[in-house]
């Protein structure tokens, strides 16, 4: 078959292409021309990844058929640095913190740069509403639009109707990269176009993969017919039969039970049971509904209240119980008796998507006996040993190689196409690649737990807590992935950061035929915490105390015991409430002198706190870093954690370098491979800067001595690192390191690797212990306008508190605060999974850049006697207390209080209608 | 491959589409969504390339929005107050991107029962001119939207134009959605309101996105005429709702639908002449 030759006008360059006119020309930018700075999120116009300009007009290239773009020109992201005003304006996306993981700034950089060809110094309405096509997962916009009102060449860094931002440390001094305002290390190629994402690379002999997917969410399956019917198209199959290792994965080793490709059974509705792999050009087009494949299908479980006594999911779990978690101390019930005031409450959530703009995608291949993978991943030592499970390979035989990744929050934890393309390349001994359409990703990758939760909360006539009783039901799904992680974190979190005296909480994780739940950005906290802060609203309206003064009665304090008996130190919540005491009054008034203006709109203020524990809970979870020097004077930190765009690459080597005393620019990093860098443990469970950076502290503690050692010189020495020359300085004179000279280890000259484990202790029956050495505190005050004639609810403004212990980086801090707040705002208004309906992006509704409201960061210092130079985890903190926050904020404009989550405008129409209103 | 026509007229393009087996395609901003592969299935008749049928003029008869004419030229073009609802909707349409791409007659030819642009069409009185083997027909845009996804299109028939007839008032346009940009409808409306000394003298009225095609709503139209905008916004909403037949779906369920269209008409109306 003869392809049509076109011509195309591409960045000022003409680019000669093959292919047929009714091609995506997003598909011709990237697998014809090679263009992959162009990025394909969805497919079908709903995110605005692939945003290009076709004479100078943003269009969504995965629409516009190649057949009329003749003669047209095209701009694409690779293009906009041979203008100034396109080197502005990446430059301001670098400056502001616009692009965090990157998946998304292709799109939004080409979207902006037309905006601003006709308003070169645009409103935030106007930056808003011209990118309000394109979706952003990691930054909740508020920096990306902060970048496109402040892009002009020459124009004052600030905002234009803000105060004026704080200064950039482009490169710190020596010692003094802790704190500082830095931005990424490896935002340049995300700007540029250049990083390379899990669909990005491609290699000459490589297959296409793609998958067949149960269409029912319980089915049994009959594939005798696949292989000839793949054969007679020029494609090979390989199903469960081929895979020659153990076939259950899992995040958690005691749980693993879910096949890379199912065996007779498809427990959930997208569920892989065979691949078929072959060229890309009669793979990619063929409607696999097609594929000769017999269902049978069998009786669905999908209520979770009703899934204990039901048909088991899993044959090893005949009860439908993954798991059950408990923590209790004193007597709960004892406590409630004795409460002045009771609430109770029961609240319900939904299925939640990560919706990460980047779909799974990667490419396998082998060198020599090694297997090779370059995927998206948040956890390339995981997915080694997983895939060396299902593959049965010794671990050093696979290599993890991740590419960058566009968008995690704990989904690309767990493997899903790694052993898929694995086994493909093993059995063909072809480079093996897979890109999943966002239909595959929705359907085959994991969920937020659903939640059903009740609870009971009592206080005495003064405000203070008497007692506590929870008891949740989690839909894990039919696969364990995160599911115990969920059931064992919740009841440790529960209470929130309060001081609770006779507590019980007890949760349930249970298998359905639905999607796999499994770990989402604070793992089942943000679901609990919907139930503690509505009952903590309830019961200071019942006292009559202020909201705000009503938590800070209750806020833990140092020393005091957790629900788990643990003794904390540091403790920053009561800090956060403080710090949030003018805001709230502030945020009162404003709602209060709104109100008297009366009618359809009615103004609320809410406000919920949260604490979260780093890491993993009561079990092992170490990170190992490593530091060398090299005889020519490179300096090169071996970074294994990856950085999904939260910002490893650059807050562990701010830790790296100021405790080994150089200046951070000197810095190189290597990573994360699995074969260059140690394990530096899965991105999760807000981990990484305390755990990693512990362990890069160390590392750079351990090669300060090696050094000082070697000079003879005093603690408070400093170094100063010219080319081979390693000058040591102090108060006693100086010496000098020729590292040239040194007899070479490996790569090095010097070198120091450290490992940290956090001291955690296991928890016994009742969840006594020490669940995790390192928790992060944070408050959030929510304002809301509701119009009560229409249910819709808009968040004006969300202030938010955040107690990282130790501020390494405030411009990456602030980054992953108004993130966080996007996800806790799309789950509390928007934000609903449900099976076979929402399986695209405009069914599946995340925030876009009209739903922000304005964030105020405040970035609260309480250091934690455990944490690198005091530091604490944040990435998951930031989103829980939004949520509730903004339904406390709904009930108090509304006197309405909503149970079920998220608030669509039908739901909150409903309560209000039967409220009277 | 599949076969794939470009014409730069419409001639050419009757002659193509004589067959009635080819799709037609215009913004492609429908058809792509609608598969996961790279590329379409033909046989394609892509309509882009005629010049014919791209952009607004106005003649003693009225005004002609070719059927090629993009949301985003809707959106900027000139035009009086009544059509300001039709502007309204056109900068609400998906995303820019979309609004770039996406085109008046595909929008129609789609036929969403949440397309954006039928309710303020319909209150300006629109019809649409469609060129076929046979020659030029003109239908009323109601005749024409048959239900969802079916159009009054016969096979190797083009719709080339939408044609409004000179209307005087002031247009508006309400879209309701569970976020800002890039959202489908839960309901929407339109209005066109002439005004004579601060009573209703005219009123077209139309909802979408709560019936299988958007409704004109003429009971209610005939209940405000001589009114003035705030009593007649205190209209009785069966009204509205006898016109309508909403899904419940995840969006939104039945009896919200209902009661978000009286109120999303009786704010157009209510405002009418603020």
């Amino acid at each position: 078959m003869t392809l049509p030759r076109m011509s195309l006008r591409v960045n000022g360059t003409a680019r000669d292409v093959e292919a047929a006119p009714l091609t995506r020309l997003s598909d011709v930018l990237r697998e014809d021309i090679g263009l992959t700075g162009t990025k394909v999120g969805c497919d079908a116009g709903d995110c605005g990844a692939c945003t290009v300009l076709l004479d100078g007009a943003p269009v969504c290239a995965c629409l516009t058929p190649l057949g009329q773009v003749a003669g047209r020109e095209i701009t694409t992201v690779e293009g906009l640095s041979e203008a100034d005003a396109g080197r502005a304006l990446q430059e301001s996306f670098l400056r502001h913190g616009a692009a965090q993981c990157g998946i998304c700034t292709p799109g939004m950089l080409v979207a902006a740069t037309a905006l601003l060809r006709e308003v070169p110094k645009p409103s935030r309405a106007q930056a808003e509403a011209a990118l309000g096509g394109v979706l952003c997962r990691c930054t909740g916009y508020a920096k990306i639009i902060d970048a496109v009102c402040d892009a002009r060449p020459g124009a004052v860094a600030g905002m234009a109707d803000e105060t004026p931002a704080p200064a950039l440390v482009q490169a710190p001094a020596q010692g003094r990269a802790v704190g500082a305002r830095m931005p990424r290390r490896d935002g340049a190629p995300k700007v540029a176009g250049t990083e390379v994402f899990g669909a990005d690379h491609r290699m000459e002999g490589e297959l296409w993969v793609r998958a067949i997917r149960s269409p029912h969410a319980a089915a049994a399956f009959d594939l005798s017919g696949l292989t000839g019917w793949a054969k007679a198209r020029g494609l090979m199959a390989f199903t469960a039969a081929d895979l020659p290792g153990i076939n259950a994965h899992g995040v958690i080793p005691p749980f693993a039970d879910q096949p890379a490709l199912a065996e007779r059974e498809a427990r959930f509705r997208g569920e892989a049971v065979a691949l078929l792999a072959g060229p890309r050009d009669v793979l990619e087009p063929l409607d696999l509904r097609s594929a000769p494949v017999v269902w049978t299908e069998l009786e669905a479980v999908l209520d979770p209240a009703h899934a204990i006594g039901a048909r088991p999911v899993q044959d090893q779990r005949p009860d439908n119980v993954l798991t059950r978690g408990r923590v209790a101390q004193g007597d709960a019930e004892e406590g409630l008796a004795q409460a002045a005031h009771l609430a109770e409450v029961e609240i319900t959530t939904a299925y939640v998507e990560h919706a990460y703009i980047e779909p799974e995608a990667g490419i396998a291949w082998t060198e020599g006996d090694v297997l090779n993978i370059r995927a998206s991943t948040q956890a390339p030592v995981m997915d080694q040993e997983d895939v060396a499970k299902l593959l049965d390979l010794p671990l050093e035989k696979v290599r993890i190689r991740p590419s960058g990744v566009g968008g995690g929050f704990g989904s690309k934890l767990d493997v899903n196409i790694q052993p898929l393309i694995g086994l493909v390349a093993l059995k063909t001994g072809r480079p093996a690649r897979m890109v999943l359409t966002r239909a595959d990703s929705l359907t085959s990758s994991t969920k937020r737990h659903p939640a059903t939760m009740r609870a009971r909360i009592g206080c005495d006539g003064e405000g203070r807590l008497t007692g506590m009783a929870f008891d949740g039901i989690f839909n894990t799904g039919a696969y364990a992935s995160w599911g115990p992680t969920v059931a064992n974190r919740v009841p440790v979190h529960a209470s929130g950061p309060y001081r609770t005296p006779n507590y019980r909480a007890e949760t349930v994780a249970v298998h359905t035929n639905g999607p796999v739940s499994g770990a989402f950005r604070g793992f089942g906290v943000p679901q609990a915490a919907l139930v503690q802060e509505t009952l903590y609203d309830m019961l200071a309206e019942a006292t009559g105390i202020d909201r705000l003064a009503f938590r800070r009665i209750n806020a833990l304090k140092d020393g005091e015991p957790t629900v788990c008996g643990q003794k904390l130190g540091g403790v920053g919540i009561g800090a956060c409430l403080e710090a949030l005491e003018a805001p709230w009054q502030a945020a009162l008034d404003r709602a209060a002198a709104k109100d008297t203006e009366g009618g359809r709109l009615r103004h609320g203020v809410g406000v919920a706190s949260c604490w979260y524990g780093c890491g993993n809970t009561a079990l092992p979870n170490p990170s190992t870093m490593r530091l060398g020097l090299t005889a020519q004077g490179r300096l090169v930190l071996h970074q294994g954690a990856t950085d999904i765009g939260q910002g490893s690459n650059t807050v562990i080597p701010q830790i790296c370098a100021d405790a080994l005393g150089l200046p951070i620019a000197q810095m190189e990093t290597i990573g994360a491979d699995t074969a260059l860098t140690p394990d530096g443990g899965k991105t999760s469970a807000s981990r990484q800067t305390y755990v990693s950076g512990k362990a890069a502290l160390l590392a750079g503690q351990a090669l300060r001595a090696q050094i000082l050692m070697r000079a003879n010189r005093a603690e408070e020495a400093v170094l100063t690192l010219e080319g081979a020359r390693l000058t040591v300085r102090d108060a006693a004179g100086e010496s000098v390191i020729d590292l040239a000279a040194l007899p070479v280890e490996g790569d090095y000259v010097l070198v120091a690797e450290e490992s940290y484990d956090p001291p955690t202790a296991p928890l016994d029956e009742n969840g006594q212990g020490v669940p995790y050495a390192v928790y992060g505190y944070g408050a959030q005050v929510a304002e809301v306008t509701v119009d009560v004639e229409l249910g819709t609810t808009k968040v004006t403004r969300i202030t938010a508190a955040h107690d990282l212990g130790r501020v390494v980086n405030p411009l990456l801090a602030e980054g992953q605060i108004e993130g966080g707040i996007a996800q806790g705002l799309g789950m509390a208004l928007m934000e609903e999974y449900l099976p076979g309906r929402t399986e695209n992006l405009h069914d599946y509704l995340i925030p876009t850049t009209g739903d922000m409201p304005r964030i105020d960061p405040i970035l609260i210092e309480v250091p934690d006697p455990e944490g690198p130079m005091g530091a604490k985890g944040l990435g998951e903190h930031v989103l829980i207390p939004t949520a509730p926050a903004i339904l406390n904020a709904i009930a108090h404009a509304t006197g309405v209080r909503v149970t079920r989550t998220p608030v669509l405008p039908h739901r909150l129409r409903a309560a209000l209608r039967e409220a009277g209103l | 491959m599949t076969a794939y026509h470009r014409p730069d007229t419409l001639d050419e393009a009757l002659r193509i589409a004589a067959d009635g087996a080819c799709i037609l395609a215009a913004g492609c901003t429908d058809l792509f969504p609608a598969t996961s592969a790279q590329a379409l299935t033909g046989p394609v008749l892509d309509l882009t390339g005629i010049a014919a049928l791209k952009g607004i003029t106005r003649s003693a008869a009225g005004w002609r929005i070719g059927a090629g004419t993009s949301w985003a030229e809707i959106a900027r073009a000139d035009l009086p107050e009544a059509f300001a609802g039709l502007q309204a909707a056109a900068r609400e349409v998906g995303s820019v991107q979309i609004q770039t791409s996406g085109t008046i007659g595909g929008n129609l030819c789609n036929a969403s029962p949440a397309a954006d642009g039928v309710p303020p069409l319909l209150t300006l009185g629109a019809s649409v001119e469609l060129a076929g083997p046979a020659g030029l027909r003109v239908l009323a845009l109601e005749a024409f939207m048959l239900g969802p996804r079916r159009v009054a299109l016969v096979p190797g028939e083009i719709l080339t134009a939408v044609l409004i007839p000179e209307v005087s008032g002031q247009g508006g346009f309400l879209k309701l959605g569970a976020r800002a940009y890039l959202v489908i409808s839960i309901v929407m409306g339109a209005s066109r309101i002439v005004l004579d000394d601060g009573r209703i003298a005219q009123a077209a009225l139309a909802m979408g996105a709560a019936s299988p095609v958007a409704r004109r709503l003429t009971a209610l139209e005939a209940a405000v005429t001589g009114l003035r905008p705030a009593e007649a916004a205190g209209f009785d909403p069966v009204l509205v709702t006898r016109a309508l037949s909403p899904l419940s779906d995840p969006r939104a369920d039945e009896t919200y639908r209902n009661e978000a269209a009286v109120t999303l008409m009786r704010r157009l109306i209510g405002e009418a002449g603020r």
